[in-house]
Order: C-alpha cells, then structure tokens, then sequence
C-alpha cells in the first residue's frame, strides 16, 4: 500500500498456492520487488485486487511472526474471490492493507482462551492461535471450537494434532452433516461448549463465523458466564475503500473497515442482530 | 469406585432433585457398556430406557432407503442420549449407535414413566429437566437447518 494514498494498491507477488478444501485456497503474498514487509496484527485484513476484476476484503490467516509472506485464505464464491482463486504461483495481485482491529491477544495475557470458528471464519483467527501459541506459557486453557459444513469442508486440519500435542490446545471439531464414515462430532459448535474446560471468570472469547452462528455463540458463552466485554466477534460487511471514506461498510455509528472488523461484543451489541442494518 | 448414587445426584440433570425422588431414580438406573459400532437402539423399538452418557460418543443417526445413514448429532460425556420414552407411543424415532466405546447409566423409562404418572410433582420435576434437554436439541437443529456456512456466508 502507497502510504501516502492507501487507495493504489501495491503489487504483490504469489509464491505459493496452498489448496485447502475444495473450493478454498490460501495464497501465499510476498511483497514485489520495489514493496516493503509490512507486519500486520492478528485480525486484520487486506483488500486485495484481482487486475481487471475487483477487489475484496480478504483477512490474513498466517502468523504475525512471519510478516514477509501474507497468508489470505480465500473460499471461491463470487467473481472476484473466484479470480483470486485462479492465481498461480509467480501471479501478481494488488494489495492493499493491512486495515482494520485487531484480535486482543496481548491484553489477554493471563486469561484462558476460547475461540469458536465457524466455516472459513478459522481463518481471520489463526493468525490470533499463532500468536498466542508464541507465548503459551503467557495463557491459561486455551480452547479452539470449531465447525463446518461437511468434513470436506475442514479448514487446517492438519494443525489440529500440533495444537492439541505440542501446546495443550482443546481442540474441538464438529460438522453439520456426517456420512458414515466420520468418528467425530456432529452438530453445531455451540454444543461444543460444555464439552471443555475453562474458568469463565477468566476467559476472553474470540468468534469468527457467519453472523447467524456468532449471534448463538454469544449467547452460550454468555451462559456460561464469560461476560460480554470479555467476547470479541469479527464483523462483516460490504467493504470497499476500507478507510471509512465511501460508508458502504457502515453498522449503525460504526465502520466495520476502520473501527472493526473485530469488537468486543458490549461495544457492537446495540446493532448486533438488528434486521434493518 | 462410585456407586451410581453419587454420579445420579451429581449430574446437572437431577441438580436439586429431592432425595426420595433421587432414591427412586437410583433404583431405576444400571449401569450399561456398548462396544464401537453397538447399536444402543433402533428406529421403531419401543422406547423404554435413557441414558445418561457417562464416557464415549453415540450418533443419532437415520437411513434412507438405499443410501448410506446420515449422522445427525452426536452424544457425548454427561449428555442425555433419549427422549422418545416419554412420548407416547414410546417408540424410538432415529437409529443410536455407539462410534466409540462408550459407557452410560441406563435409566428405566417405563418405570419412570409410570411414577410421572402416579406423582405429577415428580413427573414435573423430571418432565422440567427434559424439556431444556428437548429445547436445546430442537435448537441445535434449526441452526442446522440454517447451513450457515453454506455459499451465503462468504467472507
């Protein structure tokens, strides 16, 4: 991103092209030859340029440690996602970012952790897990519930195994439809729940998911005592200058490309789940 | 080793129940095992037991004919797995079977039952309790409806 005009893109080059599910890939972004690194924080998105498309909010699902190469995983699913989704290794893109909030990581050092994801919603929060999982000893349980579709629609499963052996991780998967074949859980996240050890008074809770899915989240961890100031949601909408300059992004006095996407769920509650907006 | 005496009162599911009704209910419970693979029961069995889920994982399952059975949820520790024992006609209305090597309290439905019907303060009390367990299930299942992460819920 130009720092003087963020709205020009800066290009930025694939090197990689990690296929995750069947209609989701992550790309790997390294900065062009005449681009700087530019770290980013756990949360925060870029907009990315398909030339000739479109352009699109895209999150960063890698670690914050590793800031040279973005990770952006991306579900193809409209005409600019699916020209992303075209990319190969050596393609160039146009970025812009990273914008936005971002998960609170640091300041919640010394809590347990409960992370409920829905879909490709595990995406905007790996970056948060990597974190965290940089300094585990900083934490107390840290819990990772999440749910999809269909097995086939898993995000990351490969890491589930190192996150619950090397670091302690409960890690709890489900899905909404089973063939015969699967051992695991069948049903919604939020079910999930009862099913892992935390101390609510202690716990910060981080949802990504559909709204639909972090509006019955809410509600559960909330049942389970964990207050809402300390529940922090990842928000959606039409982004499109993602500098709070056009308004197509806006939910009730807020933008969700430059106050959010992720707020703590007591600051957006009074326009959470509101039809009209 | 426990007695089933304790593990009854502990659960969340007879939290406050008063100890003639917890004795009663004692007296109706053993203590079951089933194999990977075990079915627990069958759709159209008569529905005459509960359970409580005590270690393991059970799926509810259905079959279409032709096709290879669909999981719709599944139980796992501390869970209650049934609830057709206190629907009349009684009768199971989905396949459970154990996916791993699970152990549970079997509770008597039909014994329970017919108690509920004897003494409506100990009916309420138990039909209470198995309404949140109803309400949840029934919950769960529309939010499956939804298939929120379906092509709708791009990001």
């Amino acid at each position: 991103m130009d720092v003087a005009n963020p709205m020009v893109p800066e290009t930025r080059r694939v090197k990689r092209v990690i296929r995750e599910t069947h209609d989701t890939l992550t790309l790997c972004v390294e900065p062009g030859d005449d681009e700087a690194e530019r770290s980013f924080a756990p949360g925060q998105f870029n907009m990315l340029y398909a030339f000739g498309v479109g352009e699109v909010p895209i999150s960063i699902s890698g670690d914050p440690g590793k800031p040279r190469l973005w990770h952006h995983t991306i579900r193809d699913v409209g005409t600019v996602s699916h020209a992303l989704t075209q990319l190969k290794a050596g393609d160039t893109l146009g970025a812009r970012g990273p914008f936005g909030s971002a998960w609170p990581v640091t300041a919640s050092r010394g809590s347990d952790i409960v992370i409920m994801a829905g879909g490709i919603g595990l995406a905007p929060l790996r970056p948060a897990i990597y974190a965290i999982l940089a300094e585990r000893d900083q934490y107390g349980e840290i819990v990772v519930l999440y749910g999809a579709r269909t097995q086939k629609d898993l995000l990351f499963s490969k890491e589930f195994e190192s996150w619950r052996g090397k670091y302690g991780v409960q890690v709890r998967v489900t899905i909404d439809s089973a063939g015969p074949y699967w051992k695991g859980n069948v049903g919604v996240v939020t079910t999930l729940l009862p099913r892992v050890r935390f101390d609510p008074a202690h716990t910060v809770a981080m949802i990504c998911g559909p709204e639909v899915m972090m509006r019955f989240s809410v509600i559960e961890l909330k049942n389970h005592g964990i207050d809402e100031k300390n529940i922090h949601i990842t928000m959606e909408r039409n982004m499109k200058c993602a500098l709070g300059f056009c308004g197509h992004c806006q939910l009730g006095p807020t933008f969700i490309c430059k106050d959010g996407p992720v707020f703590s769920f007591d600051r957006i509650k009074p326009f959470f789940g509101i039809r009209e907006i | 080793m426990k007695t089933l005496g304790p593990l009854i009162a502990e659960h969340p599911f007879f939290k406050n129940l008063e100890k003639s009704y917890l004795e009663l209910i004692v007296g109706c419970a053993s203590n079951v095992r089933f194999d990977a693979g075990q079915f627990i029961f069958r759709q159209g069995e008569e529905a005459n037991q509960f359970y409580i889920v005590r270690q393991g994982k059970v799926a509810i399952e259905i079959c279409p004919p032709g096709q290879n059975p669909i999981t719709l949820e599944t139980i796992s520790d501390g869970e209650i797995l049934g609830w057709s024992w206190v629907i009349p006609p009684y009768h199971w209305q989905f396949d459970a079977q154990a996916v791993e090597l699970t152990r549970a309290i079997a509770l008597d439905g039909k014994c329970l039952r017919n108690k509920c019907q004897e003494d409506h303060s100990f009916g309420y009390e138990i039909l209470n309790r198995l309404v949140a367990v109803i309400g949840k299930g029934l919950e769960a299942a529309r939010i499956q409806l939804l298939d929120v992460y379906g092509n709708q819920s791009k990001r």
